[in-house]
């Protein structure tokens, strides 16, 4: 905003660069961790939040993030929103490097967030018209302009531009701000949309009408979606990817179908089970596992779910298991028992061919 | 599943949106204490602009037979002072300083404490301890015991009073800047602008200034009672206004050898200024439940 730029009427997305083979964003080795300050004489220490992440997201499609409170979900998000520094790892947007190859004011342009609490996102002394077109503005569109397409964008998100362009976020309900803040990511043409827990605090009923507006208009704009929620059954509904984090860590990835009907990792066969059924007869009735999640400020040696793991064996407390190619081709896991020769009495023997 | 999102989301109120002020401003109006007490400032304010307007008797002009005549006297409605000045014209006339160096400095403390406890705020990190902890030093001192001793080392005078309350009210403001910005801050809607790409500037303009603006002018209104009263005190001691000007401060200093012949008279300008402090307090207490929309 400090440079005097000549107002555009338009922001076109950031160009296609590398077609549909290559993946809209690549993130490798994202690691975060938080210095925790220790008392006069304790030692500092660090809060692994989140360690050595690796995942790509192909065009238009929509990877969900899965796992418990703690787990580094967030924290993921903020991360790639360049909301919070991370330690280490790339981000690389359609080929492009964040940081080298790609500005981080394009990068932001290309995509784009939802928070969880639709109240607290919304700026609650501006109307909603000028916090839509507050993002255009600071990417040199003229005033005309960004408020047309922000009504135009609220109209795209199901709320009348004449209705609801000069109100207030207090003045509409949960489902409508939320709306609302969907337009608000909407407003810069982002390619890659980051839904942090975006439904979660919902309504049931309301929850699956912006769930459906999603999928519309993911159609609508070629949108490309990272889904981030602890709601199973809504990652199911929406996801073609999903990523179990634990811990700060990818256990397990692959596509939602061959997760949901295969789980490899003990954590994600314990995650699905403790999911409530509607059937009597399928009724959860020994608890999938037992015990909190361990403190992330020193997290277990080896893998870190050995503490609460029903197969563990002296393996896995040794090094962290590597995320492995499992099942079905895109379906991975980190755990012992599905790599070949490493010593887990479960494990395949070394040169076997995965069933 | 469309049809009843549509009935769902049109069936809302179409009534002409009102502005965040605007809503403020109606509730202010129907608050009857707020609405009293802006009545009398502003009869006040009116008085201290207009005075040699008024057909008031000279403020100026003794009298060694009239001294110390009582409330009611014909012609002296408020009496004579203890030079047998007229009381009526200088507490009227009194409110042009009054008034100027009990606003003035909070105003001055209000621009420059806003600016950096916005600043110490939205930045953080080692601007904002450097920025709290200087303001810090000078939260130590009484503000009594500072207003007088910078006026006595900058001397006596207006300009110099208003200087040394403009310094006292810094650190105040400066503070619950701060601390307003801080929570401020970390809104996911803060966030939001980061992340559509917005400098620092714009976010502290658009986003921070509106929002922490009210709770900052609250404050400052309560502090106007409180720079009235410091600065009836450094004239009452001699570092403020001087002699023969009328101003409460200085009226309640040279009346008080008064105040065995004629009590109520010398207490008037400490009633003109008690009137003015409780004014802007209610006033205030009242800004800041009506600027409380959500209830």
């Amino acid at each position: 905003m400090t440079e005097i730029i000549e107002p555009i009427d338009k922001l076109e997305p950031l160009p296609d660069i590398g077609g549909e083979a290559q993946p809209l964003l690549r993130v490798d080795g994202l690691t975060k961790h938080f210095p925790v300050r220790g008392g006069l004489f304790a030692k500092s220490k660090t809060v692994r939040a989140v360690d050595n992440v690796t995942f790509a997201i192909a065009k238009g499609e929509t990877v969900g993030i899965v796992g418990e409170s703690g787990c580094g979900k967030s924290t993921t998000a903020r991360l790639l929103m360049h909301l919070m520094e991370r330690n280490s790892g790339d981000i690389i947007y359609d080929g492009r490097t964040v940081g080298r190859e790609l500005s981080l004011r394009e990068l932001r342009r290309g995509m784009q967030m939802v928070f969880q609490d639709s109240y607290a996102s919304l700026n609650p002394r501006l109307t909603i018209e000028e916090s839509i077109a507050f993002g255009p503005k600071v990417h040199g569109m003229a005033e005309n302009a960004s408020r047309a397409l922000a009504r135009e964008l609220l109209g795209k998100v199901g709320l009348r531009p004449e209705n609801f362009a000069n109100r207030y976020p207090h003045e509409i309900s949960g489902g409508q701000r939320q709306r609302v803040n969907i337009a608000r990511a909407l407003a810069l043409s982002p390619r890659l949309v980051i839904l942090d827990e975006a439904v979660s605090a919902l309504d049931k009923s309301v929850e699956a009408q912006v769930l459906n507006l999603l999928v519309d208009l993911k159609r609508e704009f070629g949108l490309t979606y990272l889904f981030i929620s602890h709601d199973l059954n809504v990652v199911r509904y929406i996801s073609d990817r999903v990523l179990v984090m634990y811990l700060g860590e990818v256990v397990e990835l692959g596509p939602v179908d061959d997760v949901w009907d295969a789980p490899a990792h003990p954590y994600t066969r314990a995650l699905l089970a403790a999911m409530p059924s509607s059937d009597p007869d399928n009724r959860t009735m020994v608890p999938p596992i037992t015990g909190d999640p361990p403190n992330p400020i020193d997290p277990p040696s080896g893998c870190r779910f050995h503490t609460r793991c029903p197969f563990v064996e002296a393996v896995c407390s040794g090094e962290s298991p590597k995320l492995t190619d499992v099942v079905a081709p895109g379906h991975q896991v980190a755990c012992y028992m599905f790599i070949p020769g490493s010593g887990h009495s479960k494990a395949p023997p070394t040169g076997a061919v995965v069933p | 599943m469309t049809a009843m999102t549509d009935t769902a989301l049109q069936a809302a109120p179409t009534h002409a949106a009102r502005g965040y002020w605007a809503t403020v401003g109606r509730r202010i109006v129907r608050d009857k204490v707020s609405m009293a007490c802006a009545f009398i400032l502003l009869l006040i304010l009116f008085g201290a602009l207009f005075a040699p307007w008024l057909g008031l008797a000279d403020p100026y002009q003794g009298s060694m037979i009239r001294r110390l005549r009582h409330i009611g006297t014909p012609n002296y409605p408020l009496g004579t002072d203890e030079l047998g000045r007229d009381m009526l014209a200088r507490l009227i006339y009194g409110g042009r300083l009054s008034l100027l160096i009990g606003i003035l400095p909070v105003i001055l403390a209000f621009v420059i404490g806003t600016s950096l406890g916005l600043v110490a705020g939205y930045v953080g990190g080692k601007i904002n301890t450097a920025i709290m902890r200087t303001v810090d030093i000078f939260y130590a001192f009484p503000s009594v015991l500072l207003a007088i001793a910078i006026s006595g080392a900058l001397g006596a005078g207006i300009v110099n009073s208003i200087v040394s309350l403009t310094i006292v009210f810094v650190p105040q403001i400066t503070r619950v800047a701060e601390s307003v910005t801080t929570g401020v801050r970390n809104a996911d809607f803060v966030e939001a602008a980061r992340a559509s790409g917005a400098d620092a500037f714009t976010i502290m303009r658009v986003h921070m200034l509106g929002n922490v603006l009210g709770t900052i002018f609250v404050y400052a209104t309560g502090l106007i009672s409180v720079s009235m009263i410091l600065a009836a005190g450094l004239s009452f001691l001699g570092l403020g206004t001087k002699p023969p000007e009328p101003e409460w401060g200085l009226m309640l200093n040279t009346l008080r050898t008064a105040i065995y012949v004629n009590p109520w008279v010398a207490a008037l300008p400490g009633a003109m200024i008690f009137a003015v402090s409780i004014c802007f307090n209610l006033l205030s207490d009242g800004m800041r439940s009506a600027m409380d929309i959500r209830n």
